[in-house]
C-alpha cells in the first residue's frame, strides 16, 4: 500500500469513504472545518451525500435519520459543538442505531478558543448526553491510528448497533503525516440491518426506531440490555499501549497527542538515568483499567498528563486501586505540555518520593 | 354482508390514545388514507415527533421513526436523503414545529428537502398539560397564560404557513381546517396533493392543519369545533399560499 | 541525518506552509518519518503563519517543536522575533534579509542571510521567495534532496502547475547558491 501525505482532517474523511460511509452532516467550526470541507468534494464522486445542516443539533439528527435507514453515516465537529449534538447522540444511543462522530475538540468552557485541548474527556467518556448509556470512544495519537480508528469505528458501530466517537485534539485535525488506508484490524461479524426503516415494503410488520418507553418495566429492561451490550464492550474493546514499562519509577498516562510529548520525556529521561513508563489509553471509553495491573512494582507514582486541568485523572485513580500516589500534569486552554516540563514534573515527582 | 366501511390499510390496529373529540384522529386518517390512495405504503418512512402525536408510530402502518422535539425535519432530512425513491413525512404539532423546532422546518424547507410535513397547530400544548404555544391566540388562556395570552407580553401568534410561503424551497403549502366534513374533505385533497409533490420530486410541501384540544381548552368537543371556526380560522386564514405550477 | 525539526514562519502568503509542506511530502517520498503541523486560527487569515516540520529517520514522538528547533526559517522580522529562541544550540536560523534587516541576536547558532524576495524578483516572480528560503536550507543540511522537492511539487501541485517546475527549481538554486559560499 502506498502512503499518502494528508491533512488530519481530511485523513479522517477519507478513511470513512473507505469504510463505506456514504453520508455525512456537518456544520462549520474550527478546527474540524477541512473535513466537511473534504466530504463535500468527495462524497458526490461516491455517489454520496453531503449536507451542511442549519446547525449542529440539525445535523446529529439527520445522523439519527440517516442510521435509522441502516446506512453508514458520519458527523463531525469540535467541542462546543458536540455539547449540541448531544441530546441527538443519546437518542442514537438510546434508539440503538450505529454512526460514527467525529470531535476535533478545542479549549473551554464555552465559546473558549480554537487550539488543541483534551478537556471534553467528561463529556465523551461520561456522557454529555441524558441517561444511562456509552459510547466507545477512541482516541488516536497520530493521523495513521486516526485512519486505521475510523474505518474500525463504523465496523464496531455496525456491530454494537451503538454510536462511536473518534476524539482527536486540534492538533490531529491539523497536522500532516503519511497515511496508509488499511482492512481493519478486527474482523467482526456484522449483524444484519434488519430493524432499518427502509420500507415494509408490505411484506413485514413496521420497523419502528425509537428511545421512547413510558412502561418504568420495559424501560429498565432496555436499560438492562443496553448495559449487557457496555459490558460487552468492556470485556472486548479495551486498548491500550504500554511503552518502556520496564521497571519505571514514575508512570505516565497520556493519550492522543499528549501522549506523544509524554513519549518524548520518557525518552529525554532515560537518557538522563531516569525510568519512567508510559500507559497510553487508546480507548477512553472502556477505559484500560486492566492496563495499571502490569504496572512494574519499581513503580512509586503514577503521573497524569492532560491538555486539560485534570479529567482522565478520575480513571486513573480509580485503575490505582489507591495503591500508588497520583500526581498530575496538565495545560488547559489550547496550551500544549512540552516534553521539559513533563520531565521537570517526574524529577520533582522522584525528589518528593525519594 | 356487505362491507360499507373498511380501516384503511394504513393504520394499525392500535387504538389511538388520543382525548375524546380530539382530531388528531381524523389526521391521522387522511394521511394513512392518502398513502393507501398512492400506493406507497410499503415503501413510506413516517416520522413522529414529541407532543400528543409522540406515539403516531404506532398507529402509522409503514415504518416510523421516533424524533426528539422539534427536529423531525431533520430526522426526515436524513432519512430522505438515504432513501431518495421513497415516502417521507413528518407529523409535527405546534409546540414542536412552531417552537423548539423552527430552526428545523425553516432550513427544510430552505433547502427543499423533498418530503412532506402535516403540521398539526391546536394553538396550545397538549402533552405537557395546556401550556401556551407561540401560536396559542390572543386572550386565550392557558396554564402558563392564564388571563389569557396577552401581546405585550409574549407577542401575537406565530404564523407558521404565511411564514413557510416566503421560503422558495417551500414548493407547497397550505392551511386547511378539519372543523366539519366540506373541511376535511379540502384538507384531505392538501395532504393528497403535497405528498404527490413529493413523489413528482419537486420540492418541499407542508399542510397546516387547525385542529382542536378539547381538554386543554376546557370545552367540549362540539364546541371545540366551534371554537376554531371562530377564534382560529379568522387569525389562521385558510387557503393554499404556494402550490408548484403545473407542468413544471 | 538523524532528525531535522524545522520551524517555518512568515506573513501569510509568503508561502510559508506550502514551503513546509514540500519539505514534508518530499521527505515522505525518500520514506523518512515526517510531520508538519500547522499554527491555526485567525492568524491564517493575513497575519503570521507558521509551520512546525520533523523530517526524521527514527519513529516521531511529539510533532511539537519546543526548544529544539535544528534550524529556523523566518520570512519577516516578527517570526525572528518569535522563533529565535526555539532553535537548539548550533541551530541553523535562515533569515530572509530583504525583508528582515535585523541580525539573530543569539551567539550559539549558525545565522545565514537570504534576500529572498530580491532573488525571486529578479528570476522573475515574488512568490517563489519561500522556494529561495527552501533551497538555502536544503543546502545547508541535505534534508531531503532537491530532485524529491520537485517530485513533491509536482504531486502536491499536478499536471496544471508543471509549467513553473523550471523557476522553482531556478528558486532553489539560488537560494542554495547564497549559502554555499
Amino acid at each position: 500500500m502506498t502512503r499518502i501525505l494528508m491533512k488530519g482532517n481530511e485523513a479522517i474523511g477519507a478513511a470513512a469513504i473507505k469504510a463505506g460511509c456514504r453520508y455525512f452532516f456537518g456544520y462549520p467550526i474550527t478546527p474540524q472545518n477541512e473535513l466537511p470541507e473534504f466530504m463535500s468534494k468527495e462524497m458526490p464522486k461516491v455517489d454520496g451525500v453531503y449536507v451542511q445542516a442549519e446547525s449542529e443539533v440539525a445535523a446529529i439528527n439527520m445522523v439519527y435519520g440517516a442510521a435509522g435507514t441502516g446506512a453508514r453515516v458520519m458527523t463531525s465537529s469540535s467541542s462546543p459543538g458536540i455539547a449540541l449534538k448531544q441530546e441527538g447522540i443519546t437518542y442514537i444511543a438510546g434508539a440503538e442505531l450505529p454512526c460514527v462522530i467525529v470531535n476535533i475538540s478545542r479549549g473551554g468552557p464555552g465559546l473558549g478558543g480554537i487550539q488543541p485541548s483534551q478537556a471534553d474527556y467528561f463529556q465523551s467518556t461520561r456522557g454529555g448526553g441524558n441517561g444511562d448509556y456509552r459510547l466507545l470512544v477512541y482516541a488516536p495519537a497520530s493521523l495513521q491510528e486516526a485512519v486505521d480508528l475510523v474505518i474500525e469505528a463504523f465496523d464496531a458501530a455496525d456491530y454494537y448497533r451503538n454510536p462511536v466517537m473518534v476524539i482527536g485534539d486540534g492538533m490531529i485535525g491539523q497536522m500532516m503525516e503519511p497515511v496508509e488506508f488499511r482492512e481493519p484490524a478486527t474482523k467482526r461479524e456484522l449483524p444484519t440491518k434488519d430493524w432499518a426503516t427502509t420500507g415494509t415494503n408490505s411484506s413485514r410488520k413496521p420497523n419502528i426506531i425509537n428511545s421512547l418507553a413510558l412502561d418504568p418495566e420495559e424501560l429498565e429492561k432496555h436499560n438492562i440490555k443496553l448495559d449487557k451490550k457496555y459490558k460487552e464492550m468492556e470485556e472486548k474493546e479495551v486498548r491500550y499501549e504500554m511503552y518502556k514499562m520496564e521497571d519505571a519509577e514514575v508512570v505516565m498516562v497520556a493519550y492522543g497527542t499528549t501522549a506523544r510529548i509524554a513519549k518524548n520525556a520518557v525518552d529525554a529521561l532515560e537518557k538522563e538515568g531516569i525510568k519512567v513508563g508510559l500507559i497510553r489509553p487508546i480507548t477512553l471509553w472502556p477505559f484500560p483499567y486492566k492496563a495499571f495491573k502490569e504496572i512494574p512494582a519499581t513503580a512509586k507514582a503514577l503521573l497524569s498528563v492532560e491538555m486539560s486541568m485534570g479529567q482522565m485523572i478520575d480513571d486513573v485513580k480509580i485503575a490505582n486501586e489507591g495503591r500508588l500516589p497520583v500526581e498530575f500534569y496538565g495545560r488547559a486552554g489550547g496550551m500544549i505540555p512540552t516534553p521539559e516540563a513533563i520531565a521537570a514534573k517526574v524529577k520533582d515527582i522522584l525528589g518528593g518520593a525519594k | 354482508m356487505t362491507v360499507v366501511f373498511e380501516k384503511t390499510q394504513g393504520l394499525t390496529d392500535k387504538q389511538f390514545h388520543y382525548c375524546p373529540g380530539c382530531t388528531h384522529g381524523v389526521i391521522h386518517r387522511l394521511v394513512a388514507e392518502v398513502l393507501e390512495e398512492l400506493g406507497v405504503i410499503g415503501k413510506t418512512v413516517g416520522v413522529a415527533p414529541v407532543g400528543c402525536s409522540v406515539l403516531a408510530y404506532d398507529y402509522f402502518n409503514c415504518d416510523m421513526h421516533e424524533a426528539s422535539h422539534g427536529r423531525a425535519p431533520a430526522v426526515a432530512t436524513g432519512i430522505k436523503r438515504v432513501l431518495p425513491e421513497h415516502v417521507v413525512f413528518t407529523y409535527q404539532g405546534d409546540g414542536d414545529l412552531a417552537s423548539i423546532g423552527t430552526a428545523e422546518i425553516i432550513h427544510a424547507a430552505h433547502r427543499s428537502e423533498k418530503f412532506t410535513t402535516i403540521f398539526v397547530n391546536n394553538a396550545i400544548y397538549g402533552m405537557t398539560g395546556g401550556q401556551m404555544a407561540p401560536t396559542t391566540l390572543i386572550g386565550q388562556k392557558t396554564t402558563t397564560s392564564q388571563e389569557g395570552r396577552k401581546q405585550e407580553l409574549t407577542g401575537m401568534p406565530l404564523r407558521i404557513s404565511e411564514m413557510m410561503a416566503t421560503i422558495d424551497g417551500a414548493v407547497f403549502v397550505e392551511r386547511v381546517s378539519v372543523h366539519d366534513v366540506p373541511h376535511i374533505r379540502k384538507a384531505k385533497k392538501a395532504i393528497k396533493k403535497a405528498f404527490e409533490i413529493q413523489l413528482e420530486g419537486k420540492g418541499f410541501g407542508i399542510v397546516e392543519v387547525l385542529s382542536t384540544c378539547p381538554t386543554n381548552w376546557g370545552i367540549t368537543p362540539v364546541d371545540s369545533l366551534k371554537w376554531l371556526e371562530e377564534n382560529m380560522i379568522p387569525y389562521y386564514p385558510l387557503g393554499n399560499f404556494r402550490t408548484p405550477e403545473e407542468g413544471k | 541525518m538523524s532528525t531535522e525539526k524545522i520551524i517555518m514562519a512568515g506573513f501569510g502568503g509568503q508561502g510559508v506552509m506550502s514551503m513546509g509542506q514540500l519539505l514534508t511530502y518530499a521527505g515522505m517520498i525518500e520514506n523518512k518519518q515526517v510531520s508538519w503541523l500547522p499554527s491555526y486560527g485567525p492568524e491564517m487569515r493575513g497575519g503570521t503563519a507558521n509551520c512546525s516540520v520533523i523530517v526524521s529517520d527514527s519513529l516521531i514522538g511529539s510533532p511539537i517543536i519546543t526548544q529544539d528547533a535544528t534550524a529556523v526559517i523566518v520570512m519577516n522580522l516578527p517570526s525572528l522575533i518569535k522563533f529565535e529562541k526555539n532553535l537548539r544550540a548550533n541551530g541553523r536560523v535562515l533569515i530572509n534579509s530583504s525583508l528582515i534587516e535585523k541580525k539573530a541576536e543569539r551567539q550559539d547558532v549558525e545565522d545565514y542571510y537570504i534576500p529572498a524576495n530580491e532573488i525571486a524578483n529578479e528570476i522573475g516572480n515574488l512568490r517563489v521567495a519561500n522556494m529561495v528560503m527552501l533551497g538555502a536550507y536544503l543546502e545547508l543540511t541535505k534534508a531531503v534532496s532537491v530532485d524529491s522537492v520537485i517530485e513533491a511539487f509536482k504531486k502536491v501541485y499536478g499536471a496544471g502547475k508543471e509549467h513553473l517546475i523550471p523557476l522553482n527549481k531556478e528558486a532553489l538554486e539560488r537560494g542554495a547558491a547564497v549559502v554555499r559560499g
